[in-house]
């Protein structure tokens, strides 16, 4: 079998029959009622998305949060899904998030359009004089406009989509923390954060003009720990890479973040349980995103990669 | 019992899931059962006040001394400092971006956590630059307490009092003052109690009660978590962190009336769920409950929720489905509530507002309302009384427009029926916002219950076209296109009992509706026509002609004739088709044998005793439309259930494209 290069360091490949890693916890009454307020809050802004946007897409990275977005959609709607989910591929997918989306959607009859930036990765069409986009060739700001926001506007011009229902959060970063649940974006996707609408008593920006979209932030408020906690409560399924595993030099890693394999690093972590990361997120000081080089390739990274279109 | 599930019983599968469709019916999810039920609920809190006093640095300090953020922060945004060649700020550590930082302004609320050992907060950092009144707006109305700050060097300034005002006008009852910068004035406390004085006397005037007032210093730490007996040893009051933790967290709403506004109505299987979140009160399986405006009333017959233990009730706060025992027309906007204890309805409506459009707010033009679900068309009937919002002085002359930035007593008339609460009774249901062109411009509240004496609406021109008066004007005028509506069906099939209460119904939701039957066509226009074949055809096309000159004038027309031959109805689209004017074909079907029964008028009798001649379905054809827009089974269905399918079908099809758009 060929190894993948993620796999070829410290976290290895896991066995096809690796046990359930879920396990019941005792969430405690307030944590409860804070999860219903979040759930009840985040179902009412999808519900309202899907009243407003005629053509409505939700994007779908099979994430944990995106995965509780699905879960969330079918709070809303009574077990249903009523709109396409959308995967931006930039074919630097892990093997296991492959297969976790094939069999995603399967498990849930998913209406999955899977988006790949070809011409970019190929280097022809517009990409012919600057060859082919990748992470052995270009630095990884680059490789994510390239490849997750190019493709977007390309697979947004080819549906027409007038909004997307989006899984950020406002404790991820600085820059998302200034979002507002309905986030209007131009014609080139441009985010004017200096010049936002006002959002109060749960109205909110509701139309946009024509080649324009509406970004509906329906976890806006949740944080890492609030997702990690409905996921256990709820019994959500999600890739099993954000478990600890054993590394080939004895430590045990595990991903709380999961993007392209070559920009994403496992962290250290003894965590294979959904207790034993919510219970390391209460220690943990280092931001999520840590992992992920993107953020970090230059000062204000995130904010240009978002201001251009970035989720 | 633990929050627990039965793990044994549930299939897994390679990736960890857990499905619950195939798993949920008999686990539990005991909600309430809990080993840590003291835990304290989260708090949001706004940070308001004047621009440079000192927000952004107070709230870094609480992160900094609550040990509240990532490893590494402070170091990372000290060494970007040095880099900058700036001294380190602790605003910094929430002034993220750039901007901001060259503009030493925060530009946006942010929304960030925080704990002290008492409980979980939520920051809400709103700006104080006047350009950004929006901003603070958004962050301080989801608040459930305020810090107001006011820097003891500068003192009450404009945007003291005019935050002060808003927190008033929004509902914020829980403030604590953050005399900030005591430093700057060597912490003296005589210029401490003067600003006390100053601003306590000006709350008061806008019946707002600050809980107390704190000296601090939040660059120096100064009795923000710790106390400074050693810079200010006159204070011994509480920090701003335990003010904090002696706010109470948000009231619940379980003891207010029941208040579901309808967000949806879903059918994405046979079942017809009513979508909406609780605003207030709960819901039981079994209540009968209102819909308001058109106050039909159903009763529950199941709470719907997905993934989550079956109950026979719900509370506020709750995203739920319901389905009703009977299937009654509801739509988006409707609100539901307990028949005791129903909201106002009225379309004019004395309000609090604060304006952040670019454009003013003017008298006599169209605007869009949200309150809730709802969203009607609206118009501002009169200013009342512009409020300065720093002297709260009323603007001495008479306005008739509100300006940005101004907060004035209005009175609004809305096109059809607002249902709405007081705000002082039930804050959600009494609060609005006003959309001028696509954008959030204002906000208000409501007061001084209901309005309704329709007699007095003086008439106001507020239309005034210079162009053509198209077809698409009208529209926007009335806020719904014209359209024929072709009700065809055997005599006793129920076309008049259903065209009245249709047309009631549509009246009451603010439409132009007007029905064309026998009785006011037969008299007079048509009383030249028999009934021989020739003239039955001549009567129908009559009949077309006229729905369609009415329906091109926007009226929705509803025709209530027998009509039994394709050919006739087909004639009758054609004409409504080529007026370019909508028509909607519905069959009103009861078997001959259930019409016959019925025999309202004994025309049936009279036809079987050889009495009326050609008498259709009895010695003439009634040819049933092979592909009508829309069926009804009048021996089937209610009227309620009948009209309700009709109007389900006809709201849509009836929308203006402004409405649909905006």
């Amino acid at each position: 079998m060929h190894l993948h290069p993620a796999y070829a360091g410290l976290y290895p490949a896991p066995p096809l029959d690796e046990p359930p890693a879920f396990f019941p916890e005792k969430i405690s009454r307030a944590d409860n009622e804070h999860l219903d307020a979040l759930e009840a809050q985040s179902v009412f802004l999808i519900r309202e998305a899907f009243h407003y946007f005629k053509n409505i897409c939700m994007p779908w990275s099979m994430g944990k949060d995106s995965n509780v977005l699905i879960w969330l959609s079918k709070k809303a709607f009574c077990g249903h899904i009523p709109y396409p989910l959308l995967h931006i591929d930039t074919t630097y997918e892990f093997p296991e998030m492959l297969e976790y989306r094939e069999w995603a959607v399967k498990q849930y009859g998913l209406n999955l359009i899977v988006k790949i930036n070809e011409d970019a990765r190929a280097g022809r069409g517009d990409y012919a004089t600057r060859g082919p986009i990748g992470y052995d060739t270009t630095d990884p700001v680059t490789v994510t406009h390239e490849l997750k926001t190019v493709a977007l506007q390309q697979v947004m011009a080819e549906h027409k989509w007038d909004a997307l229902i989006t899984g950020i959060r406002r404790d991820e970063d600085p820059t998302r923390a200034k979002e507002r649940y309905f986030s209007p974006r131009t014609k080139d996707f441009e985010w004017d954060y200096k010049d936002q609408p006002p959002e109060f008593w749960n109205q909110f920006t509701t139309s946009c003009a024509p080649g324009e979209h509406v970004r509906v932030q329906a976890l806006l408020d949740w944080s890492e720990r609030d997702i990690w906690m409905y996921i256990q409560r709820e019994g959500i399924p999600i890739p099993k890479m954000y478990f600890a595993r054993n590394g080939k030099d004895g430590n045990r890693y595990r991903f709380r973040s999961l993007g392209c394999w070559p920009i994403s690093g496992p962290v250290e972590s003894d965590a294979d349980t959904i207790d034993k990361i919510i219970d390391e997120l209460a220690i943990t000081k280092t931001s999520e995103r840590a992992g992920r080089a993107q953020d970090h390739h230059e000062r204000n990274a995130m904010q240009k990669l978002r201001a251009k279109g970035f989720m | 019992m633990l929050f627990a599930r039965d793990r044994a019983a549930v299939s897994t599968t390679f990736f960890s899931g857990v499905f619950p469709d195939a798993t949920f019916s008999n686990h539990s999810m005991q909600k309430s059962d809990s080993l840590f039920a003291d835990d304290a609920q989260r708090l949001k809190v706004v940070f308001v006040g004047h621009v440079d006093h000192g927000k952004s640095t107070l709230i870094g300090r609480i992160f900094y001394d609550t040990k509240s953020l990532p490893d590494g922060k402070v170091e990372q945004i000290q060494a970007a400092c040095k880099e900058e060649a700036m001294e380190f700020e602790y605003a910094f550590l929430l002034d993220a971006l750039l901007e901001e930082q060259e503009q030493n302004i925060t530009i946006d609320t942010t929304q960030i956590q925080f704990k002290t050992e008492k409980r979980p907060y939520v920051i809400i950092d709103a700006p104080g630059h006047k350009e950004f009144l929006k901003n603070m707006i958004t962050g301080a109305a989801s608040a459930d307490a305020a810090v107001l700050l006011i820097a003891a060097n500068e003192g009450v300034r404009e945007q003291s009092r005019r935050h002060g005002y808003l927190l008033s006008l929004l509902g914020i009852r829980q403030v604590v003052v953050a005399v900030n910068k005591m430093d700057l004035v060597d912490f003296s406390e005589d210029v401490f109690n003067s600003v006390v004085t100053e601003y306590k006397a000006f709350l008061s005037q806008i019946g707002l009660e600050a809980r107390t007032f704190v000296p601090i210093s939040a660059r120096g730490g100064f009795n923000v978590a710790e106390h400074a007996a050693a810079q200010m040893p006159w204070y011994q009051g509480p920090t701003i962190t335990d003010m904090l933790d002696q706010f109470e967290s948000p009231k619940t709403l379980t003891e207010l009336p029941l208040r579901f506004p309808v967000q949806d109505v879903y059918r994405f299987d046979e079942r017809r769920i009513i979508a909406g979140r609780i605003e207030s009160g709960t819901i039981k399986v079994g209540d009968r409950l209102v819909f308001s405006p058109n106050n039909k009333t159903s009763v529950v017959s199941s709470i719907e929720r997905w993934n989550a233990p079956q109950t026979d009730s719900a509370t506020v706060g709750e995203s739920i489905g319901i389905t009703l025992t009977e299937q009654i027309f509801v739509e988006r906007g409707h609100v539901a509530s307990h028949e005791t204890e129903t909201p106002i309805e009225s379309n004019r409506f004395k309000a609090n507002l604060f304006w952040m459009g670019k454009n003013p707010l003017r008298v006599g033009e169209r605007y869009k309302l949200k309150l809730t679900t709802q969203e009607l068309d609206c118009e501002l009937v009169s200013v009342d009384r512009v409020i300065d919002a720093s002297t709260l002085e009323a603007v001495a002359e008479k306005r008739d427009f509100v300006a940005r930035n101004d907060v004035a007593e209005i009175t609004i008339q809305t096109r059809a029926a607002l249902v709405m609460d007081n705000h002082d009774r039930l804050p959600i249901m009494g609060r609005f916002i006003i959309v001028d062109n696509r954008h959030v411009a204002g906000g208000g509240i409501i007061f001084g219950g209901t309005y309704t004496d329709r007699t007095k609406i003086k008439s106001q021109n507020i239309f005034w076209s210079d162009g053509d008066v198209t077809a698409a004007r009208r529209t926007l005028r009335n806020g719904h296109k014209g359209a024929v509506i072709w009700l065809t069906g055997l005599s006793g099939s129920g076309k008049s009992t259903v065209s009245r209460a249709l047309e009631r119904e549509l009246f009451n939701l603010g439409m132009h509706t007007y029905i064309l039957d026998g009785d006011n066509i037969r008299h007079g226009l048509n009383s030249n026509l028999g009934f021989s074949p020739e003239d039955r055809e001549e009567n129908i096309r009559r009949v077309a002609e006229v729905a369609r000159l009415m329906a091109d004038s926007g009226q929705i027309v509803i025709t209530a004739f027998i009509s039994p031959y394709r050919s006739d109805r087909r004639r009758a689209r054609e004409i409504a088709l080529e007026g370019g004017v909508d028509f909607i074909e519905v069959f009103i079907d009861a078997p001959l044998s259930v019409c016959e029964e019925r025999d309202p008028k004994s025309l049936y009798k009279k036809a079987r005793a050889g009495e009326i001649k050609e008498f259709t379905g009895i010695s003439a054809p009634y040819e049933a439309p092979e592909n009508p827009e829309l069926t009804v089974h009048t021996d089937r269905q209610s009227l309620e259930e009948t009209v309700a399918s009709v109007i389900e079908y006809l709201r849509p099809q009836l929308k203006s494209d402004s409405e649909i758009e905006i």
